[in-house]
């Protein structure tokens, strides 16, 4: 293989990779919070990045974004509110039809909104032609945008929850509910928090790829099975493992293009997925006792 | 007696209602109540699976198309150039082929549509098996999400494959006679005869269904439903009726494909969409969950909306908004544990 | 023979030996007590003997054939029943319906019979119904038969999961606590209950917290303590001995 090719799909994998990565910290957040997956999650990533193209035309990008972002977690909180909080207790076959119920919802409004259309967002910095040169090789400047915010949500999120009292209060939350709301922890607050946190950050992953790979109303879809595919790789509830798993996948995907027809080259990360759900069906979680605690 | 009177409702309309609406100028509708009978069919499959047994799958629809591609496929592939096979001499010695003439006027050899329709529910079947056994080890979320992972690849094998015709699907799927002078086929001298095997295929395949819930069988899978801890010490292996239940869903799906697509003479990679898994979902939590009666009356009426274009682009919001309200608003839909 | 063997079983939860080394063997047309203060190991045993959980080591032979490790729907096939000390019942199947399942390794109708409902098929369906209503009129439960067992009483639907498990024609029958829930009078009714199942010509085994019961009804008493056998004989020698009276007196009654 010629070394430009290789690197080419070298960083479209990284970039796919990252934002399947975001997408399954999402799922892990509400995981940790709730004990459930939230079929909906992809469609944060869809809202982020539509609603930022939106408004990228009457406002300046960043302001734009933030909006997007605010917009999108608002959603998400919304829809723990209005919804899945009176679900809850109705056990998990609802709580994943609710979820996927939802999802449709969002992603059919967000057609109704903004039609069939393929949308993107201006390059953060630079312009569609402007690139960097590393090792002879040339890459837009968007790309190392997306890592980098990648890289920031991480370590932001692993700081919140290792050093702030809410991100503490969120972890006592999911290890042991009713011992930490005898702390004074609302319990049902950190719910809503996760969702909002999760739809953030789908967001901000949203906007962050839009320039490159685009947009479109229906690409929830994929995204949240791709996430969920990182997330279970990188074993669920582990955040830092679904960095490294996002990329793997990323990659996997991305070179796949060299034996497999690109009309397939999405069954790559289901079948990674049937695989890894396959190998390990008690759970994915490191250990069977692990996932025993959990509700669902 | 009160648990086949569904059953029986179903059986009378399919030779009442043609001529009913023909006197009512309404004959048209029967196209649609027709395709409706198919979906419900399939939408029954899947009550045994999720309702009865507690098993999710947001792969329904990669079933139904398993059957409908593979039948359109099978009875659409023109054998004439590879007459000089045994094996193809062989088949048309024993009259599995069928001869016709394709686009262009040019004779044309294929298999016979019930040859085509059988090896595409066996397909299905075996697929179903296959994948079963793997994916009922897992439960919940991993459920869901793995045969939702199924369907998907279903979608994108039958949209990316050359041979199953891409995005366009497969068409001049030849009409399938069950009996001589009794064809599966779509064009309105058809209509009522049609709409009569559909609804009768739809009552046989609910009286099996009733048959079923309330037998021994039936039994297991409601008890491991409940609790697979008990339903075990009772000796009911609960991976084999696990599996068992996932195969029959499947089957249903695919004997509705076959039928479907033969009757439109075609079939779509929509078809394997995951939203039309979602709808298969969304009427049996609609219906009631474990409630055949239930998810017939709802299969029937949804897609009948749907298909004659009441829901018009809210299409499929209106399912993913039913999917919500149902489980918001109905505590007889709660999952049992 | 011994209709049950239990053989130097053992099994640890992490650095707990539960069940540590455990002999002991039930005899057929007895009722056979396992009893012990809470954390004893008594359900560890209990789920070890029915297959819920795989031993680290022993072995359990039931009628003659090595059972160790097989997974409790095989051990329910060679005729070993049991109920659960929080009932696991189908709460929205009618109490004929759930006793009715107790008879499915007594039938063997399957898919394709039951769709049919061949001839066959419904002859045994109702000889399923029939032998169900044997074991529901022995319990004296018959005017609950048809209710939706959620709705019941909760002594009844300890009765029903007991009709349940009869209904299958156990050789043997494993009762986890029975007494457990029950108030002093339903307690007295299920020893009376007992007595009749083991006149059917079933064996039990019982493991139960209530000393009154095991001592009522009990033909042979097993005694463990922290994971390990101290003492197995009568009951009258079980109440006289030193080491287990030390035991139930020392222990807190819960």
């Amino acid at each position: 293989m010629r070394a430009e090719l290789f690197l080419q799909y070298l960083v479209s994998g990284l970039i796919y990779g990252s934002i399947y990565a975001a997408v399954a910290i999402g799922f892990n957040i509400i995981y940790n919070a709730t004990g459930i997956i939230n079929f909906a999650q992809g469609e944060f990533a869809m809202l982020g990045g539509m609603i930022a193209s939106s408004l990228a035309s009457r406002l300046p990008l960043a302001l734009a974004m933030a909006a997007a972002v605010a917009a999108t977690t608002l959603v998400g909180i919304g829809m723990e509110r209005a919804f899945l909080r009176r679900i809850a207790r109705g056990g998990v076959l609802k709580m994943i039809i609710a979820t996927i119920g939802l999802s449709i919802a969002i992603r059919e409004i967000a057609l109704l909104i903004w039609g069939e259309s393929v949308r993107t967002l201006p390059f953060f910095s630079g312009t569609e032609v402007s690139s960097v040169g590393i090792a002879g090789a040339h890459f837009s400047p968007q790309v190392f945008w997306v890592l980098g915010v990648t890289a920031l949500v991480v370590a932001a999120l692993t700081a919140f929850f290792k050093l702030t009292l809410i991100g503490k209060a969120m972890r006592g939350c999911s290890a042991n509910r009713e011992g930490a709301s005898l702390c004074g922890i609302d319990p049902d607050l950190m719910v809503t928090l996760a969702f909002g946190l999760s739809a953030a950050i789908g967001a901000i992953a949203g906007c962050a790829v839009a320039p490159l790979t685009q947009t479109h109303y229906a690409i929830g879809t994929g995204l949240g099975i791709k996430g969920f595919t990182v997330a279970a790789f990188g074993g669920l509830g582990n955040s830092l493992a679904a960095v490294g798993a996002g990329l793997i996948l990323g990659m996997l995907e991305s070179f796949s293009i060299i034996v497999v027809p690109e009309a397939y080259k999405d069954v790559v990360s289901i079948v990674v997925l049937l695989a890894v759900l396959f190998a390990k069906p008690s759970g994915i979680f490191g250990s069977r006792a692990a996932g025993a605690l959990k509700d669902y | 007696m009160r648990r086949f009177a569904t059953v029986l409702l179903i059986a009378v309309c399919a030779f009442a209602l043609p001529p009913l609406l023909t006197a009512l100028k309404a004959a048209f509708l029967l196209t649609q109540l027709t395709m409706a009978a198919y979906y419900a069919l399939a939408s029954l499959g899947l009550c045994a699976l999720m309702g009865y047994a507690g098993q999710i799958s947001m792969g329904q629809a990669g079933f139904f198309a398993i059957g409908g591609y593979a039948s359109a496929y099978l009875s659409t592939r023109n054998l004439a150039a590879a007459s000089g096979d045994p094996l193809v001499g062989g088949l048309d010695a024993l009259g599995l082929l069928s001869r016709g003439a394709d686009a262009y006027g040019n004779p044309s050899l294929s298999l016979s549509p019930w040859i085509a329709a059988l090896c595409a529910i066996l397909l299905a079947i075996l697929v179903a098996v296959l994948i079963g056994i793997p994916v009922l080890k897992l439960k919940g979320h991993y459920l869901a999400m793995a045969t939702l992972g199924f369907g998907i690849v279903i979608e994108k094998i039958a949209r990316g494959t050359p041979a199953l015709g891409g995005a366009d699907g497969l068409s001049c799927v030849p009409a399938f006679a069950l009996l001589p002078g009794l064809e599966v086929t779509g064009g309105r001298a058809a209509r009522a005869v049609n709409f009569t095997i559909s609804w009768v295929v739809l009552a046989i395949g609910l009286l099996a269904l009733v048959n079923l819930v309330n037998s021994r069988p039936g039994r297991a899978l409601r008890a491991l439903h409940d609790g697979e801890e008990a339903a075990g010490a009772m000796g009911v292996d609960t991976a084999r009726y696990k599996l068992n239940v996932f195969v029959l869903g499947a089957a249903y799906a695919a004997v509705a494909g076959v039928l479907l697509t033969h009757y439109n003479g075609s079939i779509g990679p929509g078809e394997a969409n995951a939203m039309k898994s979602v709808r298969y979902v969304a009427i049996v939590a609609v219906g009631g969950m474990a409630n055949l009666s239930g998810t017939l009356a709802a299969g029937l009426l949804l897609n009948f909306l749907s298909l004659r274009g009441v829901f018009g682009s809210l299409d499929d919001l209106v399912f993913g908004v039913m999917l919500v309200a149902v489980m918001l608003l109905s505590p007889g839909v709660r999952s049992r544990r | 023979m011994s209709l049950l063997e239990v053989a130097s079983l053992a099994r640890s939860f992490g650095g707990l030996r539960a069940v540590d080394g455990v002999s002991f063997s039930a005899e057929k047309n007895r009722i056979t007590s396992v009893i012990g203060p809470n954390g004893a190991g008594k359900t560890t045993l209990f789920n070890l003997i029915a297959g819920s959980l795989e031993p680290d080591s022993g072995t359990v032979l039931f009628d003659g054939e090595d059972i160790t490790g097989m997974k409790p729907f095989r051990v329910a096939r060679r005729g070993m029943a049991r109920t659960f000390q929080a009932i696991k019942l189908s709460r929205r199947m009618t109490a004929l319906e759930n006793v009715m399942i107790g008879r499915h390794v007594r039938s063997r109708a399957g898919f394709p019979q039951a769709m049919l409902a061949s001839p066959w098929a419904r002859r045994e369906e109702r000889r399923i119904r029939e032998e169900a209503m044997k074991a529901i009129e022995l319990l004296g439960i018959a005017e609950y038969a048809g209710r939706e067992t959620g709705s019941l009483p909760f002594g009844v639907q300890r009765s029903v999961e007991l009709a349940r498990a009869i209904a299958s024609e156990p050789k043997l029958l494993l009762l986890d606590e029975p007494a457990s829930g029950l108030n002093i009078r339903e307690t007295v009714g299920l020893a009376e209950l007992i007595g009749r199942i083991r006149a059917e010509g079933i064996s039990i085994l019982l493991v139960e917290h209530d000393m009154s019961l095991v001592m009522d009804i009990s033909d042979e008493i097993a005694v463990l303590n922290f994971g390990r056998k101290i003492a197995q004989g009568k009951p009258r020698e079980i109440q006289s001995n030193r080491e287990v009276v030390d035991i139930y007196l020392g222990e807190d009654d819960d």
